[in-house]
């Protein structure tokens, strides 16, 4: 039962600030997921929790209690690290040990924890190796194993599976999620993978320069970006951002974007919803898959001539050229045949975000 | 891709222009070098154990005897060259755990951000720079008991620190301390500074105690650079002379290589005392070879 909470925490490194005003609160059992770009202050934030980074303002509550000015062997938490941190001269059951008998735990306790920890990792047959004798993912396995043992208040992890290769990472992911729903306890997470956030995320913490964008469960920050630096950031392949102009005529509102020859119908409930900000420029944001690409045309589509294709197995990335504008869009694999093929394309207006150019947030019109 | 070891004379440099083939200029730098060796050290050598099997004299012209392995059997038999052998250990062993103790607590107390490490550690090496006579003259009017400052800091009066039969043999080791632990504290320094820091995070987010941290974390990281200094000093202990020699002159302090000069220099039995080096030599060898045994198992993890 844990829950962290972060209130207005400020960090400077010098004169640079790397956390600004930080607010967060973390409830039991959540996985929570720290998503940005080095840099952007993530893993400063994890480090501050976890007691290995002092803060210079606001309050970091574990249990209601405050803990910035604990050191972090007194927070009772538990960390791990990008570089496993495993102890070089050490075995593996030494490793897993250790937090045990740094507190000095009776040796038949900590026998049985480790035992039944190494078991829960599937790394029972590894105990009497040493670290340099493992593979990524099994040296992952046991710096997660040393940090469950002692059943901590809180499970930190920072970029614990960047260091591996694709596929052991995937499957490494479907183990921390397979964990973390069996043992259950609140988690903090740091990566900028957003893949990986998304698939294991309770709750997403988009971080960018310091500042916390936005906080939303995996399909909401998917689904209803905040600004457009969540938009583009959460989501691969990239979502199509451009500068677009609202018109209405015959009262049927179009959205056109800059440089295109033609502009897309719209509802026209969206002329009602953008009103309030009527005359400001706007950015037009649509994921791939809101472009819809027909071969015949059709009343709402708009015909573009594909451009370049990208085949990636499953699904296939064409760029369309409207005129001089470009959108990535997603089609089934083999649905366009080359480059240069003529085709027909529509927006579905309620994959499509609308933004402030100038300020980036999103304007909130759900179609 | 590896880089060439030995890289290919530029056709249009000046050694090319005399004629010179890599070859030649390889043989220019090497071959003087590899002469000095075998004429001052390996011809030495062999021919010293040639005559640790003779009853030679050099400061005779009678010529020399085979004896076979008298002087060996003699010199392993006379109980004041096991004497001499032990005041060496006693010595070896204070002299080399005092310089660990020191080098290694400096080297801690050096291995944090402070202002000035840089010249700190600069300046405490300045002790290992100076040459071995010297600081054996200036450490013996340090030691004098009327005047020496020693004595006047530590409140001792006239205390006898080099005539004094159970003092002297420390006396030399606490010099050899002070002179060599700036050796063991660099040594350690480098072994600190490369244990990786995110351990300690690790160890400090495990709720280790800073005890626990430095015999688990710190100690068993640094053991092999440290063990590396403990040759070292061990090797340089076992052979000391100079120091001991130049500071006191009691019979307590009559380390092996002082009765190695004695035996070869003032007594002249050559091929008697050729017998003892070697016998050192073995020693040593063997001494060495343990902890290089030990030190591979250190590595090993």
């Amino acid at each position: 039962m844990t829950q962290i909470e972060l209130s207005g925490v400020q960090k400077w490194f010098g004169a640079v600030q790397v956390i600004k005003d930080l607010n967060l609160k973390i409830e039991d059992n959540e996985f929570i997921v720290l998503l940005g770009q080095s840099g952007c202050g993530k893993t400063t934030t994890l480090r501050a929790v976890a007691g290995l980074e002092t803060i210079d303002e606001g309050d970091i509550l574990i249990d209601g209690k405050a803990v910035q000015h604990l050191k972090a062997a007194d927070r009772d938490i538990a960390m791990v690290f990008q570089s496993f941190s495993l102890y070089p001269h050490m075995t593996v059951y030494e490793n897993i040990a250790f937090p045990l008998r740094a507190t000095r735990m009776n040796r038949a306790d900590t026998d049985k924890s480790v035992r039944e920890v190494a078991k829960v990792l599937r790394i029972t047959d590894l105990l009497d190796r040493r670290p340099s004798a493992l593979s990524g993912g099994d040296m992952q396995r046991v710096a997660i194993g040393r940090a469950l043992v002692r059943r901590p208040k809180a499970m930190l992890m920072d970029e614990p599976i960047g260091a591996l290769d694709a596929k052991l990472r995937e499957e490494m992911r479907a183990e921390i999620k397979r964990l973390h729903v069996k043992q259950g306890s609140t988690t903090i997470y740091v990566t900028h993978d957003q893949i990986e956030a998304m698939s294991l995320a309770d709750r997403i913490v988009i971080m960018h320069e310091g500042v916390l964008q936005q906080v939303g469960s995996p399909e909401e920050v998917y689904q209803h970006p905040q600004n457009l630096f969540v938009a583009q950031f959460v989501g691969s392949p990239v979502m199509n951002v451009a500068n677009a102009s609202v018109s209405e005529s015959a009262g049927k509102a179009s959205v056109t974007a800059e440089g295109a020859t033609q502009g897309f119908p719209f509802p026209n409930e969206l002329l009602a919803k953008l009103n309030g900000s009527a005359g400001k420029p706007l950015s037009l944001g649509i994921r791939p898959e809101g472009v819809i690409v027909a071969h015949e045309a059709a009343d709402g589509f708009v015909p573009a001539v594909a451009h370049i294709i990208e085949p990636l197995g499953s699904y296939d990335i064409v760029d369309l050229k409207f005129g001089e504008h470009m959108l990535r869009a997603r089609t089934r694999s083999g649905f366009v045949a080359g480059p240069g093929a003529q085709v027909f394309a529509r927006l579905d207006p309620t994959q499509t975000h609308f933004f402030d150019a100038a300020s980036g947030q999103s304007l909130g019109v759900r179609l | 891709m590896a880089t060439a070891v030995i890289e290919t004379l530029d056709p249009k440099s000046r050694a090319a222009s005399r004629g010179m083939s890599d070859i030649a200029i390889r043989n220019l730098f090497i071959i003087p070098t590899i002469a000095f060796l075998i004429i001052f050290n390996i011809f030495p050598l062999l021919y010293s154990l040639g005559y640790s099997f003779t009853d030679f004299r050099a400061s005779t012209n009678a010529p020399a005897n085979f004896v076979g392995l008298q002087n060996y059997r003699e010199l392993l038999n006379d109980p004041f060259i096991w004497t001499n052998f032990s005041i060496t250990a006693k010595y070896v062993i204070v002299s080399v755990t005092g310089q660990v103790v020191v080098g290694f607590g400096v080297a801690l107390l050096l291995n944090r951000d402070i202002p000035f490490k840089g010249l700190i550690t600069t300046l405490l090496l300045l002790p290992m720079m100076l040459s071995m006579a010297v600081v054996g003259l200036f450490w013996k009017l340090l030691y004098d008991p009327s005047f020496g400052i020693i004595n006047h800091v530590l409140g001792l009066g006239t205390f006898e620190w080099l005539s004094n039969a159970d003092m002297a043999l420390y006396a030399v080791a606490i010099t050899d301390i002070w002179m060599w632990s700036p050796f063991v504290m660099l040594l350690s320094l480098a072994g600190l500074s490369a244990v990786p820091k995110h351990l300690y995070e690790a160890a400090a987010i495990d709720r280790a105690g800073s005890l626990y941290t430095f015999f688990r974390i710190t100690l068993p990281l640094v053991a092999p650079i440290l063990m590396i200094a403990i040759i070292f000093r061990t090797m340089e202990a076992f052979k000391t002379f100079d120091l001991a020699y130049i500071l006191t002159s009691q019979p307590t302090t009559e380390v092996i290589s002082i009765r190695l000069y004695k035996m070869a220099f003032q007594e002249w039995q050559t091929g008697r005392s050729s017998a003892l080096a070697y016998i050192v030599l073995i020693m040593i060898l063997a001494i060495t070879n343990i902890y290089v045994k030990y030190l591979n198992k250190v590595k090993e993890r």
